[in-house]
């Protein structure tokens, strides 16, 4: 069968590392090229690099954050953050991506994920949702509203609703994040990620909350995802890679465990 | 040198990348008669079968590689490249290759059904998974049980002749994942993005 993956996900400004907490005040931390190594090291299954670059001017020093990537780490990656169209998605894909993720361009203009998926296969197009808890209403019978623009934008849109509709438009991947987790390290959310999970076939990626190798076991167990998005755990050296999986195949979750060399 | 053979495959960059960080020689090549000249020759492969197959045709490569096989050039097939190389593909109900009897199947639950029963497996299968010898093979010599390759696929090869699969995964039953003959090798998992155990393919391939 195959394994429950561990992704980490680096946010990007202007070339260099970052990690956000609720979307304010990030708080530079390094070389994303660096860091993607020392996971890609640690036997860490994919990588998601997410461009915050604010200026357009910049957005230049991300492909070459790609294509350096691509020259020293040999799992996936998908990268995100300021796609608006299928030619801004063939770059990243043509820097070595193997995947995009779009977000907020896709809430605006949904036909983009069709015109990608169409372009490059679904594989290669991962829908990336930012969602808010609210009160249930006939306009968001789940309780989960989709928002953009790093959190500040509500959409009125059902994130379960969304979720669907992106899987019918060719997404092949959805990473689900939560902005009430976000940052928090108390846990992802487990209802929303179920719900979405129960909602669609293809893959769903968990993201926002994680703090905790345990967190970790119950969205892949209870929140019924296939893969755990983990940030600050990674980046700040609370943990490793393989202490996270270790702890997980002691649960009786079956992960890639990469053996020593030699 | 090794031969990336330039049929618009989406992973031939990621090929490349990873022969260039083992410090193997290799070049890009559209030209059949490249490819019919070549030392060893890498078929990589992402994308659609039919639309794969209209590519090689257009460019004269399909008979470039039906002649590079009989000569006896070593030719390692991943995903896509390994789909083809059999006669026949239920993707776009494609005529393919045929270097080997068979044919490329979508995955079926159970494993071997005339058709779908009930998709409680998600397709494509997609991310990590074990790899099983099962017919020890010089690319696959370094292979530990429990070692794993990242993959990308709803469609997998069927030889007709189960002498010619190497390795299998298990995906709702088990499917070849590793098939060859004489000088044919390929793999249906992406050797360039699985880490030190898929890049250990690629060099034990240059060293074939």
């Amino acid at each position: 069968m195959l394994s429950k993956r561990i992704i980490s996900c680096l946010d990007v400004r202007d070339g260099k590392l970052a990690k956000s907490v609720k979307f304010v005040d990030t708080k530079d931390i390094g070389d994303p090229v660096v860091k993607a190594r020392e996971y890609y090291a640690q036997g860490l299954d994919e990588l998601v690099f997410y461009d915050i670059t604010a200026s357009s001017d910049n957005r230049g020093i991300m492909l070459d954050v790609v294509s350096r990537v691509a020259e020293q780490v040999f799992i996936p990656f998908s990268v995100g953050g300021g796609l608006r169209t299928v030619d801004d998605c063939s770059r990243v894909l043509l820097a070595g991506a193997e995947k995009v993720n779009v977000n907020s361009a896709a809430v605006k203009n949904p036909g983009l994920i069709a015109e990608a998926s169409k372009a490059f296969g679904a594989q290669a197009v991962v829908l990336s949702m930012d969602v808010l808890k609210v009160p249930q209403s006939a306009q968001i019978p789940n309780g989960y509203e989709i928002v953009i623009n790093g959190g500040r934008t509500p959409m009125g849109l059902d994130a379960i609703a969304w979720a669907k509709r992106g899987q019918e438009l060719g997404a092949g991947e959805l990473v689900v994040n939560s902005i009430d987790a976000d940052g928090t390290k108390e846990g992802y959310e487990l209802t929303l990620t179920r719900l979405v999970a129960e909602a669609v076939t293809i893959p769903v990626i968990a993201s926002g909350g994680g703090g905790k190798p345990e967190h970790l076991y119950d969205v892949l167990t209870e929140g019924k995802a296939d893969a755990a998005l983990v940030a600050s755990m990674l980046h700040f050296g609370e943990y490793t890679v393989g202490q996270i999986k270790e702890y997980l195949a002691g649960r009786g979750i079956k992960v890639r465990i990469q053996k020593d060399e030699g | 040198m090794i031969t990336l053979v330039d049929y618009k495959a989406g992973n031939l960059t990621s090929v490349r990348r990873a022969l260039d960080h083992l410090g193997i020689p290799c070049q890009i090549s559209a030209d059949p008669d490249v490819v019919r000249r070549a030392e060893k020759l890498i078929f990589p492969g992402v994308g659609a079968a039919g639309a794969a197959m209209a590519v090689l045709k257009e460019r004269g490569l399909d008979a470039a590689l039906k002649e590079a096989f009989k000569a006896g050039i070593p030719i390692l097939g991943i995903c896509i490249g390994c789909q083809i190389i059999l006669t026949h593909s239920e993707e776009d109900d494609a005529d393919c290759l045929g270097l080997l009897a068979g044919t490329t199947v979508k995955f079926r639950q159970p494993v071997g059904a005339t058709h779908w029963v009930a998709p409680t497996l998600k397709i494509p299968h997609m991310g990590w998974n074990g790899v099983t010898v099962t017919r020890p093979h010089p690319l696959l010599s370094h292979l530990r049980p429990g070692d794993e390759f990242y993959f990308v696929h709803s469609f997998y090869p069927q030889p007709a002749d189960s002498a010619q699969i190497h390795a299998v995964s298990d995906y709702g039953g088990q499917f070849p994942v590793a098939i060859g003959k004489d000088n044919l090798f390929a793999v249906q998992f992406h050797a360039e993005k699985s880490g030190t155990v898929g890049l250990q393919v690629l060099e034990n391939f240059s060293k074939w």
